[in-house]
């Protein structure tokens, strides 16, 4: 079979008895050479227009037909999305419908994600805050001067009623010892009881067994704290009758040295402030109730004062 | 004659504002529909290629214009379109059933990689593996189901020409 299409229709006719007609193929000709130039003209004419609007600016004659064009379509857009919109609501409402539930799931755990950050964001910015405050005291006046101070936090809190003691996570091999002091910025904590190589135990100012020798700062009364198991406070013991404490003083601790002894604590740490001074005739000293200021509840970092003559 | 060149205009013109404006925004799993090009193939495969050609143009044109693309681009390649439809539906598709499909499916491949390949020319971001392979298979997933609407409308609206407007060469073959 000839490949050429009217040799073919030509071969086809003959094949049928019947002789193809040239006025058929004229035809046929003429209708392949019109579609063949409607194609041609459209094909020029686009690449015409797609040249022209390409290379021509922004304010251009086919710019500015195809402008003038759009405003005459935008009312039928207009409709066209007025009725469409219907349609379209309720195809978004059916599909928000179908990713509400994932989406909820995914909101959720970003919540319980956000909210833990927000926990740990919270505790580390009290932690620095309370780290702030302990550096803030190292280099202050008040510091002991023949101390220096290593920051510890607490790692254990162990719940008893009858000892008031923490675990430290600093021991000997940091140069802590038995009986070394424990403060905060806010006051005095306690001393050192038992060490090991990396951690330490600490007995509480409110441990039945603590006490620190400490004076009026105002007035100079001297005496003891001692915790009062009975209205569960820190109470200044030992003042004599005659000896003037007010209300509101401020108690810190004693530092008393005498030849080879010394006290445990040294000198000016504070301890807490006279909440209630009163006596009895029957008394031999005066009844001074004191307000801690350590918040022994919620300690997180104490310093743990090391002499500096140790090294 | 008139009356029919009227209803042409009406349908492809109301296929490229309905395209321009609502259909362009659809996103089916990354897909979106193109109801122009699905409604130029079903004037072709009705009315022969010259038809195609011409609605192809005129829709194109008028595409460019509501969306204030670059005049004449889709106007070629939906020129191409309806001529290579057309062609399609006066020879082997002639009658078939599965024309219609059959011309959307390849037709929107032949479609997306002239689009890319103009718009590189032009200069402008040609993501091709966007355009043919993320996104590819859901636009003829969607491309047929709109041909289904689309066609039976245009069959009704724009009834199949008349033997008497075939091509001679079909004709002659045809009897």
């Amino acid at each position: 079979m000839p490949r050429n299409r009217s040799a073919r229709v030509a071969a086809l006719a003959s094949a049928q008895g019947r002789p193809p007609t040239s006025a058929s193929l004229q035809s046929r000709a003429a209708t392949v050479f019109r579609r063949r130039l409607v194609l041609g003209v459209l094909v020029v004419v686009s690449l015409v227009l797609v040249s022209v609007y390409f290379r021509e600016s922004s304010g251009g004659s086919l710019h500015g037909v195809q402008s003038g064009a759009a405003s005459v379509l935008r009312p039928f857009e207009v409709a066209a999305q007025r009725v469409a919109r219907p349609f379209r609501d309720a195809a978004g409402w059916i599909g928000g419908l179908a990713g509400a539930r994932s989406k909820n799931k995914r909101l959720q755990r970003e919540v319980d994600k956000l909210r833990q950050e927000k926990i740990q964001n919270e505790e580390l910015q009290r932690e620095n805050a309370q780290l702030r405050k302990l550096l803030a005291y190292r280099r202050s006046k008040r510091f002991p001067v023949d101390y220096r101070g290593i920051g510890v936090d607490i790692i254990a809190q162990p719940p008893s009623q009858f000892q008031q003691r923490v675990v430290l996570n600093a021991g000997s091999n940091d140069g802590i010892q038995v009986h070394d002091p424990v403060v905060t910025a806010d006051g005095l904590v306690g001393q050192v009881t038992k060490v090991t190589r990396n951690t330490c135990q600490v007995t509480l100012l409110t441990d039945q067994t603590s006490a620190a020798s400490a004076r009026d700062s105002k007035t100079g009364a001297s005496g003891i704290v001692l915790h009062d198991p009975s209205s569960s406070s820190l109470i200044l013991d030992q003042v004599p009758k005659e000896d003037v404490v007010n209300r509101g003083d401020v108690i810190v601790t004693a530092g008393w040295r005498s030849g080879n002894l010394a006290s445990i604590y040294p000198r000016g740490i504070k301890i807490g402030r006279v909440r209630s001074v009163s006596q009895l005739d029957t008394d031999s000293y005066k009844r001074i109730q004191l307000d801690a200021f350590v918040d022994f509840g919620s300690l997180e970092s104490v310093l743990v004062l090391v002499p500096k003559a140790r090294g | 004659m008139a009356l029919d060149w009227t209803k042409l205009g009406v349908f492809v013109f109301l296929a490229a504002i309905l395209q321009a404006s609502v259909f362009s925004e659809v996103s089916i799993v990354g897909g979106t529909p193109d109801l122009m090009l699905v409604a130029v193939v079903a004037v072709s495969l009705l009315r022969g290629s010259i038809v195609g050609a011409s609605m192809g143009f005129v829709g194109g044109f008028l595409f460019d214009t509501a969306t204030l693309g670059t005049l004449g681009f889709t106007s070629l390649l939906l020129t191409l379109v309806g001529y290579w439809a057309g062609r399609y539906g006066e020879t082997t598709g002639r009658d078939r059933s599965h024309a219609p499909f059959l011309a959307v499916a390849v037709i929107t491949v032949v479609y997306a990689i002239g689009a890319l390949s103009l718009h590189f020319m032009l200069g402008d971001p040609a993501p091709v593996r966007h355009v043919l392979i993320d996104t590819l298979f859901q636009d003829i997933a969607l491309n047929l189901l709109v041909t289904i609407p689309v066609y039976g409308l245009a069959r009704r609206v724009l009834r199949p020409a008349e033997r008497a407007e075939r091509i001679e060469g079909v004709r002659l073959l045809g009897q």
